[in-house]
């Protein structure tokens, strides 16, 4: 115990000196006038006191679980959590399926517009991040600029709609398939490198997908943006705002419900299962017999597909984009709702992706505390809970010798 | 020719700058293979630090030169403390985590560092006041280099060589190249591994602060998300000089500023980092090891 308060007191002292001229100091140099915030500096201790306690005490018990998983190396069999338990077991949760499926059918019907407009960004924001649970929980492949592709998408609709008047049925395809062509194209180069490299070439990659659209006028419109994109039309009906936007809910959900049949039967099937042993051990993998170009290259083109079909959706409802809708911050929301979420399960993803969006939309005040959370989470989940809220439970095949059960 | 040798000492410039954040991204790359995302916050804390202690010391009458070398003392210190605590808390406990954690960690510090300026300080552009003088002997070549550009120079290339002498000629630098070469091993022969990793977090740090405080006081302005670019462009040329090779992070720098200024001056400035991530594509295609690098075989 007492060992426990002096490392915390030497923790709170390291803190509040680390975090003194950014929290307490606040100057202007305009003005020659400097602020001491000296409350902050108490808030800064106690809170270190606190969670430097806690740091500890959950360090020792990871270390703990460690290494009892040496220990009984033998039972490899992760133990499923209860919520995993519960999601596996087939009575409790198809009917589950069913009441949230009900639910969300009704949605528009009991509430305002307002709401319908967040649950469909909320929606998008799903499939977004599905499309990259493809790329980063499937296949192992960290990609930072996820948010080029969904851009990719957003202005092919806008400006095919908006110069050549193409409707939106038609351009949802064509900017999925676009999003999955810079995708290959952009995999190409860094086939034969480790993964890292792949993310600082996405990250470039998204950073620059911005800048050319900021830039280049003639084409994307520049910083000012494309606006009056049509909304999507069914069967040449009239349509106001708000059932437009009741007509994209419905559509989300679609794609929604689309994206995880698409995702789930490409888990179980044979790429699926390329992308997965990629993810553990290249090298392996490619013993295997494994063809690593098209493993890669098809889950980087699929990871983008999604972004661009969603993409070409976002911009029919925000009937207006500008460069400042795709930039890096959107990539690192959609990969920490994966990592949240846990990585390569659907079900996980879903969850994070829906609690991730609607939380600061209701809780306003937790609005400017966004990203640092976010960030934190990321941190805090890698340590203590690399596998997500709801772990991808590996499939093990098996097959009957004698009658037997044998794992396979 | 007055131009295009402006555009050489800027691009030297430049290039000086991305090659000390490089040298952090390759140290720490050469001993633990991670790419230290949240290194180009680093930078950006140490530029932010160095401009409210300057903020200060103005305010208090302090002068000149006093002013510089205070300024550039603290952020070093604060910037080498948040980058031992950066270790400590988001990569020393994922040593051996599968490949894909500390990189995303990485990545959350990167975050969570950034949106702290922000929250802590201003998501405005801060005007970062001039701590170096006009030189009275730089008056004939003003309109070709400045005494900032000038004291960028000699300091990094002084920052450089300081730093080669420490890993071939002390202790520590022994423990580095050692740990370098093979982690288990070193630990084996008795080197505190870990403890080899914090100093080069800290030696990293320092000299991402160093580049903060000069680039501060070059362009004039700084905010919370600098650390964004600096940090892809400092990884390019890691990554162009052959990543985990120390000389090639500084030649890797400079051929990048080089480029950059270049292609800036004579082609067109508003799409500039499209050309340092396009030099990034052209060697990972065409040279994948890096300019000085060894194409390492994987070993099973």
């Amino acid at each position: 115990m007492l060992s426990y308060l002096k490392s915390s007191l030497i923790a709170a002292v390291w803190f509040v000196f680390l975090t003194f001229p950014l929290l307490v100091v606040k100057v202007n140099t305009l003005k020659g006038t400097v602020e001491w915030r000296w409350m902050n500096m108490l808030w800064v201790g106690l809170t270190a006191l606190v969670l430097s306690a806690i740091w500890r005490w959950a360090m020792e018990r990871r270390e703990q679980g460690a290494r009892e998983q040496v220990e009984d190396d033998e039972a490899t069999e992760v133990k499923p959590s209860l919520g995993q338990r519960l999601l596996e077991e087939p009575k409790l949760f198809r009917p589950l399926v069913g009441v949230v499926a009900l639910l969300a059918l009704l949605m528009p019907w009991v509430s305002e517009m307002y709401q319908v407009t967040i649950w469909v960004f909320a929606l998008i924001y799903v499939v977004l991040g599905l499309g990259l649970n493809i790329t980063v929980g499937l296949a192992g492949l960290l990609d930072l600029g996820y948010v080029a592709f969904f851009g990719v998408g957003a202005y092919s609709y806008a400006i095919l709609n908006t110069w050549y008047g193409l409707d939106f049925w038609v351009c949802l395809p064509i900017g999925g398939l676009v999003g999955a062509l810079v995708g290959v194209l952009l995999g190409f180069p860094i086939l034969r490198l480790r993964g890292d490299y792949l993310a600082i070439v996405t990250l470039g990659f998204g950073s620059i997908a911005k800048i050319v659209y900021e830039n280049w006028e003639g084409v994307f419109n520049g910083a000012q943006g494309i606006d009056k994109i049509a909304r999507p039309g069914f069967f040449g009906v009239e349509m106001d705002i708000s059932a437009a936007t009741t007509f994209t809910y419905y559509l989300m959900l679609v794609m929604v419900g689309f994206t995880i049949f698409v995702t789930n039967r490409l888990k179980d099937s044979r790429i699926g299962r390329a992308w997965m042993a990629m993810r553990e051990d290249e090298i392996a993998c490619v013993a295997m017999g494994v063809d690593l170009a098209r493993t890669k290259l098809s889950a980087y083109a699929l990871g983008a597909f999604w972004a661009g079909l969603v993409g070409v959706i976002f911009a029919s409802q925000t009937t207006y984009i500008n460069p400042a809708s795709f930039d890096f911050m959107l990539s690192a929301i959609v990969l920490s709702m994966v990592v949240l979420g846990g990585m390569g399960s659907i079900v996980g993803v879903v969850i994070a992706a829906l609690v991730l969006n609607l939380l600061p939309e209701y809780l306003r005040a937790f609005e400017d505390y966004r990203m640092l959370v976010f960030g934190a989470v990321m941190v805090l989940m890698m340590l203590f809970r690399p596998q997500g809220l709801v772990a991808n439970v590996k499939k093990t095949y098996s097959h009957k010798v004698g009658g037997e059960d044998v794992l396979g | 020719m007055d131009y295009f040798l402006e555009l050489v000492l800027s691009g030297l410039t430049r290039g000086s700058i991305y090659a000390l954040i490089a040298l952090g991204y390759t140290m720490v790359y050469g001993i633990i293979q991670l790419i230290n995302f949240a290194h180009g916050e680093i930078y950006m804390i140490g530029a932010f630090v160095a401009l409210i202690v300057s903020g200060v010391l103005t305010i208090y009458g302090f002068s000149g030169v006093s002013i510089l070398i205070l300024a550039a003392l603290i952020a070093i210190v604060y910037s080498a403390a948040y980058g031992y605590t950066l270790e400590k808390i988001a990569y020393r406990p994922l040593r051996n985590a599968p490949r894909l954690a500390p990189l995303i960690s990485a990545i959350g510090m990167s975050l969570f560092l950034q949106n702290y300026v922000l929250l802590a300080q201003t998501p405005d552009f801060l005007p970062f006041p001039q701590l170096v003088p006009e030189f009275a002997f730089m008056e004939p070549v003003a309109h070709i280099i400045g005494s900032a550009e000038l004291v960028i120079l000699v300091t990094s290339t002084t920052a450089m060589i300081g730093l080669t002498l420490l890993i071939k000629y002390t202790k520590i630098g022994k423990a580095m190249r050692a740990t370098q070469q093979d982690l288990i091993m070193a630990r084996l022969t008795g080197i505190n591994v870990d403890r080899v990793i914090s100093v080069t977090f800290v030696i990293g740090s320092v000299l991402a602060a160093i580049a903060g405080v000069l680039v501060g006081s070059y362009i004039g302005q700084i905010n919370y998300f600098i650390g964004f670019m600096a940090g892809v462009k400092a990884f390019t040329a890691a990554v162009l000089g052959g990543i985990g090779n120390i000389p090639g992070a500084a030649l890797g720098g400079l051929v990048l500023g080089l480029a950059e200024s270049l292609a800036a001056g004579y082609i067109s400035s508003a799409y500039e980092d499209v050309f340092a991530f396009g030099v990034l594509v052209l060697i990972l295609i065409l040279r994948p090891a890096g300019l000085l690098g060894k194409a390492v075989k994987q070993k099973v």
